[in-house]
């Protein structure tokens, strides 16, 4: 599409059963009881002028310049702030209007400077549009008296900045922050004409505020005030591509606006049902990592990793790869090989690598990056519910009533969703926090939780089960849903289970760690409290009792009935923007596609006949599986796309070991990562705006992916795999990304009813979409369960075998936060590392000052597997006892410390308990500078030759 | 594979089961390294002692051995 702003209808949709019916300029509108005039005006294409009001927050009502006449009432009254009356008429154009407005913008321009043609928002400003709506052509109060105009512009924040001389304290900003992303970091500061848009304190500039940057602010700016840098420096955008965003799970649909093929910005798009026009730091600002220097377009091959790169055709690096795994397979059989699909990469791409590893390879090998992350959400939902997913959209979470969060931070790692959450609680929702740090969600502006469980890291099967102990016990479990909904035998068996006096929070209380009053009162409000939804993340799934954890979890939302309807269920918060996705598509060794087990005769049959191959029916090794066996001499050659298994997975040593032990390592991604020192063929890859395709959100959200440049690299993702596939034989043949979701479609009955038209309609459809859910599925197990009758299951409390002891006293818990995204690949390369440029420790003031440790003294982290560096971050924020860090830097290389303990179902790694020690240290550990000159010795690149 | 770790794995699987009652932890134990273990795992831990298993892991390791061996 050509370039249009996005369509405001001045105020928020309201959602009413009552209709209304009024007459606007002489024109006949129905909508929803408690919709303003000013929006009921919008929905049939009026256009009443306004600079205060846009439609993703409240009617505010003081810019005066959307008055309207409405018959037999007194005044002009703002239509922003009126609502509809059944048989009102209304006239939104009249002389007497006419003389207002233009008064009114005379006083709004009499304070603004009139340079036009050089400021960037000409021809994409809302007061220029005004201005000329109301047909204002002369301004009598002149710039002799007191303004604004010499005020110095802050360009403090490293994307946008805020130039005050141009602003209008209209107070959109101030809302945005605090109705939309509930920040409250902006405030109007001072009283009449010295009233001004203050961030943080009046020390503070942008930067220095509690502004996290997630760009509602400047979304809701009606001048140049708050403007992209991007903006400044190339232009307005000429046109806009809806696309999806390539960061977290939440799956923002954003307005990629470009110049050429140029990106200008992201603009979130409003119309995104996951976001509905909301973003946060990473999505709307963090996209220069796409043209960053470090970016290899070339594909580069060695005979061994002690040499250099060197820079070679596609066709000579398709050729050595192909050759590599031809060779190994013959000597080696095809259970040598295997390959790692990307929850980064689209559905297509996935589906892809899993193909090339069953029918290509011969093999089963194939897993994702889901296997740290979420791999015990798809057993532990399959188990008890039928379906490896969530079972709610993000809307649903505005019917809730009582939210418990576990192991989840999602105003750090879902901010989209975060915001939401703290929408609800500013309503009145209440919320339940098990976490061992005290994350936003149990204080900060307006939000107060009413119960925060601060367990020890490693018992969360403990709290959940003195949870339902205390529901079971109390009599106040939903036994009429769980006769209608669930095995009813099973159900009192786990009722008995739990019930045991054992299982109650005075018993667990030595072991959780949390107050068995506290335990009591949250399991009160979650079955009483009215609509109760988990949402869950990585602190759940990430210990030796990951599924078991889900499973608790299930359990809970069963019996007290909290599952098939709006505002309640359970919600798995996926860590990337495609781990839904990359699970769907049968991206784990022991399920195709559709989650069907391998050994399944007639669901291997499908793809047999499809695929024209013979499958192997034995699942095949998971990541940490792989590792081991290439350690042992049976396991001899991957193909990773999009991953970074060095830095990302548990006990670093481990996971070099396992990958200088193979013969051939093809690591297929963007930039040389931590991996790729260990790689003998490197494929360039392609960004999401380069390519065509589609994710799937933690809502089970099907949504576009769109090409806005082509790939630096030359082929989309899908195209290079292809290469490979037909390198070794296979004989591929798709044109377009959406000829691979026709075979998915085909292949899978849960996404049996999509196609590419249907997605670039925009539809965002959940799975399943098929016959019986032809509009996809808002909402799991509505009638029924997938898998019949519910299934409890007993869960009982296994501690994990990671002790902590006089060596290593500390419990070490890892995580992420806001500015970054997983290893940092991406955010490391834009001006997110303004916000966090290393990883640090957080410690408490206690075990610090044990210690001899201040804030900003560098520390030796070691454990049972590893020791490295970091500086220290003392905050009450965790525990004593629990020290707490994140994996976004490959110099700090966390994972060089975690364990390779994992989930008992699994193998999932158990990244969140690790037992350490913390002592001062005055240098990098031993492991950091041996890897510092593997990494030198590791990136050399040598020039391509010339072609004669 | 390191068969130290594959033990260790095996127990895991049978101490997550145990509660619900031996028969039904060594039949669960026994389908759930069949349905999610490779066939080199499997192997191995069918060519060890077992002496480093729970009674309920080793059951199940003997259970899924025997069919293997019927099959």
């Amino acid at each position: 599409m050509g370039y249009e702003r996005q369509k405001d209808f001045g105020t928020p949709e309201v959602k009413s059963d009552e209709m209304v019916t009024l007459t606007i300029d002489g024109r006949e509108v129905t909508v929803p009881a408690g919709t303003s005039v000013m929006r009921a005006a919008a929905e049939v294409g009026g256009d009443i002028p306004k600079l205060c009001a846009t439609d993703n927050v409240k009617a505010f009502g003081s810019c005066r310049l959307c008055l309207v006449e409405i018959e037999g009432a007194r005044g002009t009254p703002a239509s922003c702030t009126t609502p509809v009356a059944a048989g009102m008429n209304v006239k939104t154009q009249t002389p007497r209007l006419e003389k207002l407005r233009k008064g009114v913008m005379e006083l709004y321009i009499s304070d603004h400077p009139l340079d036009c043609l050089t400021c960037s928002a000409n021809n994409d400003c809302e007061l220029q549009d005004q201005a000329a709506n109301v047909g204002l052509r002369d301004v009598r109060y002149g710039y002799e008296g007191a303004n604004h105009l010499g005020e110095a512009t802050d360009t403090s924040n490293p994307y946008f900045d805020f130039d005050p001389s141009k602003c209008i304290v209209c107070s959109r900003c101030v809302r945005a922050c605090s109705e939309v992303q509930g920040t409250f970091a902006l405030t109007v500061d001072g009283r009449g004409f010295a009233s001004m848009i203050s961030a943080g304190q009046g020390v503070d500039d942008f930067l220095s505020s509690e502004c996290v940057s997630c760009g509602a602010c400047v979304q809701a700016c009606p001048t140049a005030t708050l403007q992209e840098k991007s903006v400044k420096q190339i232009g307005k955008p000429e046109r806009s591509v809806i696309t999806t965003c390539a960061y977290c799970g939440v799956g923002c649909a954003f307005r990629a606006e470009m110049r050429g093929e140029q990106l200008v910005r992201m603009v979130p798009w409003k119309d995104g049902k996951a976001n509905h026009g909301h973003s946060c730091v990473k999505g709307r600002f963090a996209w220069g990592y796409a043209n960053h220097k470090d970016r290899i377009t070339k594909p580069m091959v060695r005979d061994s990793i002690d040499q250099p790169w060197r820079e070679v055709s596609w066709e000579e690096a398709i050729g050595f790869a192909a050759e590599r795994i031809l060779k190994i397979k013959a000597e080696h059989g095809p259970r040598a090989l295997g390959g790692i699909t990307s929850s980064r990469c689209t559905n297509e791409e996935t589906f892809l690598v899993q193909k090339l590893i069953r029918a290509g390879f011969g093999s089963n090998n194939t897993d994702t990056c889901a296997r740290v992350c979420h791999s015990p959400t798809g057993f532990g939902l399959s188990t008890t519910f039928g379906t490896s997913a969530g079972t709610q959209n993000f809307d649903s979470a505005e019917k809730t009533d009582v939210f418990l969060v576990i192991g989840a931070n999602p105003t750090d790692a879902h901010p989209v969703f975060g915001s939401r959450i703290k929408k609800r609680l500013r309503q009145g929702a209440k919320m339940i926090v098990v976490d061992p740090r005290r994350i936003d969600l149990v204080k900060s502006p307006h939000i107060n939780a009413a119960h925060h469980l601060p367990l020890q890291p490693g018992t969360n099967v403990a709290v959940l089960t003195s949870i339902s102990h205390v529901i079971v016990t109390e009599g106040l479990a939903d036994e009429d849903f769980v006769r209608e909904r669930c095995d009813w035998d099973e159900y009192q068996e786990w009722a008995r289970f739990v019930s045991d006096e054992k299982h109650s929070p005075e018993f667990l209380e030595a072991v959780t760690k949390v107050p068995a009053e506290t335990v009591r009162e949250a399991a009160r409000l979650f079955a009483t409290g009215g609509n109760g939804a988990i949402y869950y993340g990585l602190g759940v799934t990430e210990h030796s009792q990951g599924s078991s954890t889900v499973m608790a979890i299930a359990n809970l939302a069963m019996a007290t009935g909290n599952i098939g309807r709006e505002g309640v269920g359970v919600n798995p918060l996926r860590g990337q923007n495609n781990v839904q996705g990359a699970c769907d598509m049968g991206s784990f060794p022991h399920e195709l596609p559709g989650y069907r087990h391998i050994s399944n005769a007639d669901v291997r049959k499908q793809f047999e006949d499809d695929w024209g191959v013979t499958l192997d029916p034995e699942p095949g090794l998971r990541i940490p599986n792989m590792l081991d066996a290439a350690v042992d001499g049976s396991f001899k050659a991957i193909y990773i796309q999009g991953e970074d298994i060095l830095q990302s997975d548990p006990d670093t040593h481990h996971v070099a070991a396992g990958l200088a032990a193979m013969d051939c390592v093809i690591v297929h991604d963007l930039f040389l990562n931590e991996t790729a020192n260990y790689a003998h063929v490197f494929l360039p890859g392609s960004t999401f705006l380069e390519k065509y395709g589609t994710f799937t959100n933690a809502e089970r959200r099907v949504q576009p992916v769109r090409k806005v440049m082509e790939p630096a690299n030359g082929y989309e993702d899908w195209e290079v795999t292809q290469l490979l596939a037909n390198a070794i034989g296979c004989n591929w043949n798709y044109k377009h990304a959406s000829e691979i979701l026709d075979e998915i479609a085909r292949l899978t009955p849960g996404f049996a009813g999509l196609n590419w038209d249907r997605v670039d309609a925009n539809e965002q459809l959940q799975w399943p979409v098929n016959e019986k859910a032809p509009m996809g599925s808002p909402i799991m197990h509505v009638d029924g369960f997938v898998r019949g009758k519910g299934k409890f299951v007993i869960t009982e409390y296994v501690p994990t075998d990671e002790k902590t002891g006089p060596r290593f006293p500390l419990l070490l818990t890892t995580g992420r936060i806001l500015s970054q995204y997983n290893v940092g690949a991406q955010t490391r390369r834009t001006n997110n590392q303004v916000w966090h440029d290393e990883d640090v420790l957080e410690i408490h003031p206690t075990d610090a000052e044990n210690r001899g440790l201040a804030d900003g003294d560098w520390a030796r982290l070691a454990s049972r597997a590893g020791e490295t560096t970091l500086r220290v971050k003392v905050t009450a924020r965790v525990a004593p006892g629990v020290v707490y860090t994140t994996f976004h830097h490959p110099d700090t290389q966390a994972n060089v410390v975690t364990t390779d303990n994992s989930d008992w179902a699994t193998n999932c790694p158990e990244y969140k308990v690790t037992a350490v020690q913390v002592t001062p240290s005055n240098g990098p550990s031993e492991w950091q500078e041996e890897y510092a000159d593997l990494t030198a010795m590791a990136r050399r690149i040598e020039s391509m030759e010339p072609a004669e | 594979m390191d068969i130290e770790k594959l033990c260790r794995m095996a127990n895991q699987i049978a101490a997550n089961f145990a509660a619900t009652g031996r028969d039904e932890a060594v039949a669960s134990t026994a389908e759930h390294i069949w349905k999610f273990w490779d066939p080199r795992m499997k192997a191995e831990i069918y060519a060890d002692d077992l002496s480093r298993l729970s009674p309920i892991a080793k059951a199940a390791i003997e259970k899924l051995k025997a069919d293997a061996e019927a099959a």
